[in-house]
């Protein structure tokens, strides 16, 4: 009773510091508020781009124009591409719920660098800013693919130098963030919290973060120098100056492989607290999802060359590149055996996150296996760039990043925001969003294997029943993502109130109200356990006190050791 | 049949089989322990569970089997891509900002079409005027990237005669999607007869300079000046045309 009291009086929304307002937002240091500020932007950006490829599919409803011109198909999906990956894919589920969630689950009060984490948001935000300045200044939105591969971009007479500062902004954002959550995950953890301790969302975040690190300057500047190419010609790249535009196609990939994985561990981590929080039993294989986390981010760093299999790259780098991205198949696929493998033996909890998780697995597995048909030698050559490589990627980032960004979501919601809402009408908008995802892009993999190149404005007239068909499920897959959200949005405005622990989750952020207080716990727990413990406590949420009133030998042994 | 062909369909069938295997096992296994371990009809989950080494042992190992089959079949299958047949003729194929021209080994040149004798095995040599381009022929399950200031290769077997689509697979500005061809398989006769003719295609029907497109709706090729060409201009910015004058003129 006392504690729904505190969490009411408390709470991080209501809280009122130096600043009221608004302004106690947009200057507010705390985790969860920054979380907030992130989320609020991204989903504005997430509705832009998928407004884009809805005018993609749309255009592709007929061959020859339907809705517009070449040059603005190729803007258009340029900035699709451009806005979903640098600021929707990459920041989403880091920077909102790893900077909201992950802090309370190891028992912090917040990140290592409060201040450093909010100029981060506006790192974020600047470099926003300029990829919509891009849009109306100079000759108009890139039209170069997100890939901006030179020469190309280099000629182009669109306004490419802003949209690649825009991204080389964001990067710095991105470090900035991974560099917050290394620090905090190695120093700010709660007593008793060993590395084997921590949640896997946690170890998600921590792979990615060290990702972060160490990739994202590469791209910095590799974008950096496509802006000095295109203002001074230095020639890096340019052919035309003597520069090489395969030196560019490494560098773009050696950031933009790891930044799949950017995108995907950080999903992977919430599939792991959610699974076991529903099957009311402990995850199977928990050293294995960790260090299989840590796998994938060191493995993925060697594989980026499959991108340049008929890019005139020697066959000796295209066979060793082949051989390595196979091997990156291994630790994603025990990852996937392990989830499974949790659901045997629970007690399943049939709700909403549940459904999503198990949409994932499904989606995502398509993508993952359609990967190994882009991994093989034989088939890639064939395969790549046509639309074949359109469905695999949108499989495993939209089906896996995007699909999992709605089921934390939804996990986390009530604890987010205190309330409640609609599961019933959560699963019926799944579902839709599962068949709209899958008529929308399987027919790609058709289209694919049948030759129809990707970034293509026009198409061969036999296509076109797999393209109405695509485009069909377009309007499905919104209808059910519209649906979702207004769920959602309603819930935040007239849901119940949320219990502190509504899902019977054993980590650490279901210990605290709902929603958070603003320094999230009275005192600093003592971990005593494992993460996804259910038949014992596995925290001391008051060591001052429950360490003078209970005087269980099997508290005091490890908190000491703790200590 | 097509040898290339054969062996690039035979490992997409051979990795789409075991991947639908696996995908299946999966979504049974996961569906199935939904429904049998539900609240309802499982009200204790059994806490015991928490990993098993023979069970990770064993899905580390039988994946890493089956993903070293794969890659062994399509690195099999690359040797048969990338090993040129030493009988193989020579053709040069430019890409350029958004036509393909061809030329023979006598220097006669042609644009869009590419005509070739059935049964010979050809070897494509490959740059490109301007940004990189991809030289796809879906048809014979091979493409390279065309890349200015050096020479990419790819060879293919024209097993039977016919008209086959070739298309820019790799994204090269405004008019990427026009940037179309044929390849067109003839007798060695009706090749010869063609190729002995010194460039009729190219004062009949198409000039080096003239864009061709391929007519969205019907497929059919035919030259379009005045559409791309006029657009051409507004997209490439003004410097680009002194930088391939330069090169032109090395
Ligand atoms: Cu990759
Ligand atoms: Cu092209």
């Amino acid at each position: 009773m006392t504690d729904t009291l505190a969490a009411h009086e408390g709470s991080y929304l209501e809280y009122e510091g130096r600043h009221k307002g608004i302004l106690g937002w947009v200057l507010s240091t705390d985790h969860k508020r920054i979380g907030l500020l992130y989320l609020s932007a991204i989903m504005v950006f997430f509705f832009v781009a998928m407004t884009l490829g809805v005018m993609m599919r749309l255009e592709m409803l007929t061959p020859g124009e339907t809705i517009m011109k070449p040059q603005t198909y190729n803007s258009i999906f340029t900035l699709h591409g451009v806005i979903m990956v640098f600021l929707f894919i990459i920041p989403a589920i880091p920077a909102v719920f790893g900077n909201f969630i992950m802090p309370i689950q190891i028992g912090a009060k917040d990140v290592a660098f409060p201040r450093l984490n909010l100029f981060s948001w506006y790192l974020y935000m600047t470099g926003a800013t300029l990829a919509i300045i891009s849009l109306f200044t100079g000759g108009g939105a890139a039209d170069t693919g997100w890939t901006f591969y030179v020469p190309y971009s280099i000629r182009s007479a669109q306004n490419v130098s802003f949209t690649t500062l825009a991204a080389f902004v964001l990067g710095f954002s991105t470090i900035v963030t991974g560099l917050n959550f290394i620090v905090t995950i190695h120093r700010m953890r709660a007593p008793g919290m060993t590395w084997f301790r921590m949640p896997l969302f946690a170890w998600g975040l921590y792979a990615t973060s060290w990702i972060q690190v160490l990739a994202t300057p590469v791209i910095g500047i590799t974008l950096f120098l496509i802006i000095l190419e295109r203002l001074l010609g230095v020639g890096v790249f340019d052919p035309a100056l003597g520069g090489d535009p395969i030196l560019y196609q490494h560098m773009f990939w050696i950031y933009s492989h790891p930044a799949v994985y950017i995108m995907i561990l950080p999903a992977m981590g919430v599939v792991s607290e959610i699974l076991p929080t529903f099957a009311r039993k402990d995850i199977f294989g928990y050293k294995q999802i960790a260090i299989s986390s840590l796998g994938i981010a060191l493995i993925g760093y060697l594989v980026w060359g499959h991108h340049m299999f008929v890019s005139g790259m020697s066959d000796t780098a295209r066979i060793v590149f082949s051989l390595l991205t196979f091997l990156v198949a291994i630790p994603t696929g025990v990852k996937i055996f392990n989830w499974v493998a949790t659901l045997y033996k629970g007690s399943i909890k049939f709700s909403a996150p549940l459904y999503y998780v198990l949409a994932f697995i499904f989606i995502f597995s398509i993508g993952g296996l359609t990967g190994l048909v882009l991994g093989a030698l034989a088939t890639d050559i064939h395969v790549t760039d046509t639309y074949f490589v359109v469905a695999h990627f949108h499989y495993v980032m939209f089906g896996g990043m995007g699909i999992m960004f709605f089921a934390t979501m939804h996990f986390w919601f009530p604890k987010m925001f205190g309330k409640m809402y609609n599961e019933k009408i959560a699963v019926i908008a799944c579902t839709i969003i599962i068949v709209g995802f899958n008529i929308l892009y399987f027919p790609m993999f058709i289209m694919g294997y049948m030759g129809m190149p990707r970034r293509y404005y026009d198409y061969l007239p036999h296509l076109q029943g797999w393209h109405i068909l695509s485009t069909v499920g377009s309007w499905i897959l919104v209808a059910g993502i519209v649906f979702m959200f207004g769920n959602l949005l309603y819930a935040l405005l007239k849901g119940p109130k949320a219990a502190r622990n509504p899902w019977g989750g054993t980590t650490l952020e279901w210990r605290v109200s709902s929603p958070p207080t603003v320094e999230n716990f009275d005192e600093i727990p003592v971990v005593t356990g494992g993460p996804y413990v259910h038949d014992k406590p596995t925290y001391i949420m008051q060591p001052s006190k429950e360490l003078v009133h209970e005087n269980g030998d099997k508290l005091k042994g490890e908190t000491l050791k703790a200590h | 049949m097509n040898p290339v062909v054969e062996v690039v369909d035979n490992s997409f069938i051979f990795i789409v089989a075991i991947s639908v295997l696996l995908l299946v096992g999966i979504t049974i296994a996961m569906i199935y322990f939904v429904f049998r371990y539900s609240e309802k009809n499982n009200p204790k989950p059994d806490q015991s569970i928490t990993g098993n080494t023979t069970l990770e042992v064993v899905w580390t190992v039988i994946p890493l089997l089956l993903v070293m089959a794969m890659f062994f079949y399509g690195y099999i299958g690359f040797r048969d891509i990338r090993n040129i047949p030493p009988d193989a003729m020579v053709v040069k194929v430019t890409g350029r900002m958004w036509v393909w021209s061809f030329e023979y080994e006598n220097k006669k040149k042609s644009d869009t079409l590419l005509y070739l004798p059935v049964g010979r095995n050809v070897k494509f040599e490959l740059s490109s005027a301007d940004v990189v381009h991809s030289f796809y022929v879906p048809a014979f399950r091979v493409k390279e990237d065309c890349v200015p200031n050096r020479t990419n290769y790819m060879w293919f077997h024209t097993s039977q005669e016919g008209t086959y689509d070739v298309f820019c697979a790799e994204y090269c500005g405004m008019n990427h999607s026009y940037m179309l061809g044929k390849v067109i398989v003839i007798t060695e006769k009706e090749f010869l007869e063609w190729v002995r003719v010194p460039d009729t295609l190219k004062t009949d029907t198409l000039k080096t300079t003239t864009t061709s497109v391929v007519a969205p709706m019907t497929g059919e090729v035919k030259a379009d000046t005045s559409k791309t060409a006029g657009d051409k201009k507004d997209t490439i910015k003004t410097n680009t045309k002194d930088t391939l004058l330069r090169r032109e003129n090395k």
